[in-house]
């Protein structure tokens, strides 16, 4: 620690003891809840019979109510799949218990938690569709990130991409001998496609669209007054309101929204079967890739994870440049999340203008520093790849910093205020729209912004603190109508935060100039000094993003890499917000959502 | 009064209408708004007022030292009459194996006993493939790989026009320096301390020496990563 003395932590978390909450499950289910024994793994492993009751058990009474994440392991030297569920506490906060199912290869059959948590529901849709885990008793188990007609489950150890070289990187083809070949022309479009048994190519998108629209359940009765025909209709993938490549299939009543069912996947590119490819540095830049706005926090997310799982310290000054930099690009996704929102208001392009002018100026920063405006590919493990520059757009980096933090972005902000808070157009398009109860917006596992509006106070950088925020001070901005006029306001509220943040961070780095930026030497390639699993967890500026790692000893690539994305289960929520709404509103509900598809797709 | 927010924002918007003559004005006796240097870092810094647009391809904006887009290899400036110099590339691969997209192909050159020559026969990067993540030049061990300034690459054909080999992949050190000076001396200088420590190293022959010239340019890798040095 240097001289300046940082205040002792003030973190409003009383630890909650997990161990008496996996003592008390063994007690009530000795014959079905074990702890995980493996080396570097924790938490427990429960039988597929009784996992609903221990969620039940859970939710309800043992304080863990909020399931974080759900994801598929393939074990296949011991002919296994695993579903791994990280269950957190939003009153208590601290770390996630980390529950396990395991459940035979051939016929991988485990109960569906979407009675316990609605949340689960696109998760485990997921699940199925990389691993083929069965959940019994899902409401609508299809594929999600890959369309109907994709053959095998492409998360399976043994599962081969068309363009497969070698099961990891680097691959040999490409030294000492390297004779170059574009893999397109090894296994050329069209012939590297490969159908389910019985699936003829053509014709079947008839049925796969009634499928799709068949998810959408409601009943005649509901509707009163003048009576009208439902109708299904379409919106997107190209649409510009969805935000990128994304569908929903709405059925409406007259205008009145009474079922919605998103569709994506449109981006995938197994995101996470090219993380398990690659080796543990490679996966960085990839992860620039996931919520390109905000690189910077993915990268954060990412080599927490392995840090974790390393052991791996990071020195004072690198941790609050990490800090400057993640919160910058909080400000920079929520002013794109604004202008985007405003924009789908009707407010086009001239909100969204006046706030770039202030985005471009951070990614001047992030491309003087890390080489790159968006593809940051900036934080290592153990520290960050460079300092600070000597200057940024012909100014020195600290009175750069120091106008921006100072100046522009609480003018900015404040303009912004100004400009859309009071207008009437804003206000009766948001007020009461899109309503999430607080409830619900818990046991639909939605994070962030969306969360916090409706009146849950969860943050990462509090609850489950990482890096130096507990030593700075800063509230968790919170709503409590869960509309979206107060997603769009709690974003306000977040940057005001951030810049709280900011404005501490800025004489830590002045101080700590000249200061190592990374423990330990630079290696190209890094191996696991440990065997284990790791969950690294931070608030990214769209909610919880999670990175969930194993690896072996002496590995040198993840066995296991999956991805949390806040944007994807955030959408679980978009049809319970958008009931009783009409089209137009849908639209304005996506976009206080803020998804961004890299993420959403993977 | 309902309404009342609805002007309060185009009183934001005026304002910004105003602002973008007002610079205008202000520029009109020192060579103009656009099409000038001096007024487009002005335009761009945290001091620019009213419009900030760019009239690329007319004007551009300067790019950072670090900034980064495909790679190219460092050769020796060239004697007179030759194109290249000697490659600085010693064919190590490293920078194949970090590569994310494996996108690099390096064919280790071969001397004529047979033996591996560090020196690379040819070098391939598929350009379509690169992600311009840097990592190759930050890994290489001997400075032979930097990411290029050069950002405008298009062209009429994708399949062979991206694949970059050697010859199209080489620039003389002296380029290297002037788009990134600053960087260009820091390395120049670690660079110069591993050698420092090699010859101190021969002096006193003993154990431990390999382990001390490591760590000497573990040392000096961490000289080029603190801001000092660039
Ligand atoms: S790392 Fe450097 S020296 Fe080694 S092969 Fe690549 S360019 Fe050549
Ligand atoms: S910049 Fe990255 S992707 Fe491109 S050649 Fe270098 S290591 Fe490979």
């Amino acid at each position: 620690m240097s001289e300046m003395t940082l205040e002792a932590p003030a973190v409003g978390v009383q630890e909650y003891s997990a161990t008496a909450v996996i003592a008390t499950l063994k007690e009530r289910y000795p014959e079905h809840v074990s702890d995980d024994g493996r080396e570097g793994y924790e938490g427990i492993i429960v039988h597929p019979d009784k996992i609903v009751e221990v969620a039940r058990d859970l939710q309800s009474e043992l304080g863990y109510n909020y399931l974080a994440s759900l994801t598929g392991v393939d074990l296949i030297e011991e002919n296994k799949l695993e579903v791994v569920y990280h269950t957190a506490s939003i009153q208590h906060g601290g770390d996630p218990l980390v529950l396990k199912v395991q459940v035979d290869r051939d016929n991988p059959v485990v109960p569906s938690l979407v009675p316990v948590w609605p949340g689960a529901d696109f998760q485990e849709r997921e699940a199925y569709d990389m691993y083929g885990i069965h959940f019994a008793g899902h409401p609508d188990l299809r594929r999600i990130l890959t369309w109907e007609g994709f053959h095998g489950y492409p998360l399976r150890k043994d599962w081969r991409e068309p363009f497969y070289e070698e099961d990891v990187k680097p691959f040999g083809s490409r030294w000492p001998g390297g004779e170059v070949f574009r893999a397109e022309e090894r296994n050329p479009y069209g012939k590297n496609v490969q159908y389910p048994p019985g699936w003829v190519p053509e014709g079947s998108e008839h049925e796969a669209e009634t499928e799709a629209y068949g998810g959408i359940t409601y009943t005649r009765e509901q509707s009163s007054g003048i009576k009208t025909e439902k109708i299904t209709i379409n919106m997107g993938p190209q649409h510009p309101s969805t935000h990128g490549v994304f569908r929903m299939a709405i059925t409406v009543d007259g205008e009145t929204i009474v079922g919605l069912k998103p569709v994506m996947g449109y981006l995938h590119r197994n995101h996470e079967k090219i993380g398990e490819r690659n080796t543990f540095i490679q996966n960085i830049p990839y992860t620039d890739r996931l919520d390109y706005i905000s690189s910077m926090s993915n990268n954060h997310g990412y080599v927490l994870a392995v840090e974790k799982l390393m052991g791996q310290s990071v020195p004072e000054r690198a941790e609050w440049i990490r800090i400057l930099m993640v919160e910058l690009t909080r400000i920079v996704n929520h002013l794109w999340a604004l202008g985007f929102l405003l924009n789908d208001l009707g407010a086009l392009q001239t909100p969204m203008l006046y706030y770039y002018i202030e985005r471009e100026l951070i990614l001047d920063l992030f491309e003087a520093t890390a080489g790159s405006r968006m593809m940051c590919n900036y934080m290592r493990f153990g520290g960050v790849a460079y300092d600070l520059p000597d200057d940024v757009r012909g100014q020195p980096t600290m009175k750069f910093l120091h106008d921006i933090i100072h100046d522009r972005l609480p003018r900015v902000i404040e303009q912004g205020d100004q400009l859309m808070t009071g207008n009437e157009i804003v206000r009766s398009r948001g007020i009461g729209v899109g309503y999430l109860s607080p409830e619900d917006a818990i046991a639909y596992s939605t994070a962030g912004p969306v969360l916090r509006a409706s009146g849950v106070p969860y943050d990462i950088r509090k609850a489950n603190p990482y890096s130096y925020y507990p030593h700075l001070k800063f509230d968790v901005a919170v709503r409590y109508n869960g509309d979206i006029y107060d997603r769009f306001l709690i974003r306000i509220d977040e940057m005001q935060q951030s810049l709280r943040i900011l404005q501490q961070v800025l004489p830590y780095l002045k101080e700590t100039e000249g200061a190592p930026i990374n423990d330990g030497k630079p290696q190209y390639a890094i191996r696991m000094p440990r065997g284990g699993e790791a969950y690294g967890r931070v608030e990214n500026p769209k909610g919880e993003l999670g990175y969930y790692i194993t690896a072996k000893r002496r590995d040198a690539n993840p066995s296991r890499y999956h991805v949390r994305a806040p944007s994807f289960i955030n959408l679980t929520a978009l049809e319970k917000m958008s009931l009783g709404h009409k089209v137009a509103d849908v639209v304005a509900i996506l976009g206080s959502i803020d998804i961004v598809l890299g993420e959403v797709d993977r | 009064m309902y309404g009342l927010g609805i002007l309060k924002g185009m009183a934001v918007t005026l304002k910004h209408f105003v602002n973008s003559y007002v610079d205008d004005i202000f520029w009109s006796s020192r060579g103009g708004r656009y099409y000038n240097d001096e007024a487009l870092a002005v335009r761009q810094s945290p001091q620019g007022k009213g419009v900030i647009t760019v009239f690329y391809p007319e004007e551009k904006l300067a790019v950072p030292e670090r900034f980064r887009f495909v790679p190219f290899l460092v050769t020796d400036d060239p004697a007179p009459g030759e194109r290249w110099g000697h490659d600085w590339c010693t064919s190590c691969g490293i920078c194949a194996k970090v590569c994310p997209p494996q996108c690099i192909w390096i064919k280790r050159g071969k001397q004529p006993n047979g033996r591996p020559k560090p020196e690379p026969e040819e070098f391939y990067i598929d350009i379509d493939i690169c992600m311009n993540c840097g990592l190759c030049a930050e890994f290489c061990p001997f400075d032979a790989i930097k990411m290029d300034h050069d950002y405008e690459l298009a062209s009429y054909n994708r399949t062979t026009a991206h694949i970059h080999d050697k010859e199209r992949l080489s620039k003389p050190i002296s380029y290297w320096r002037e788009i990134a000076p600053k960087k260009a001396a820091a390395e120049a200088a670690a660079r110069q301390f591993v050698e420092e420590a090699k010859a101190k190293k021969k002096d006193k022959k003993g154990e431990g020496e390999e382990r001390e010239a490591r760590l000497a340019e573990a040392m000096a890798r961490q000289l080029v990563y603190k801001g000092g040095l660039y």
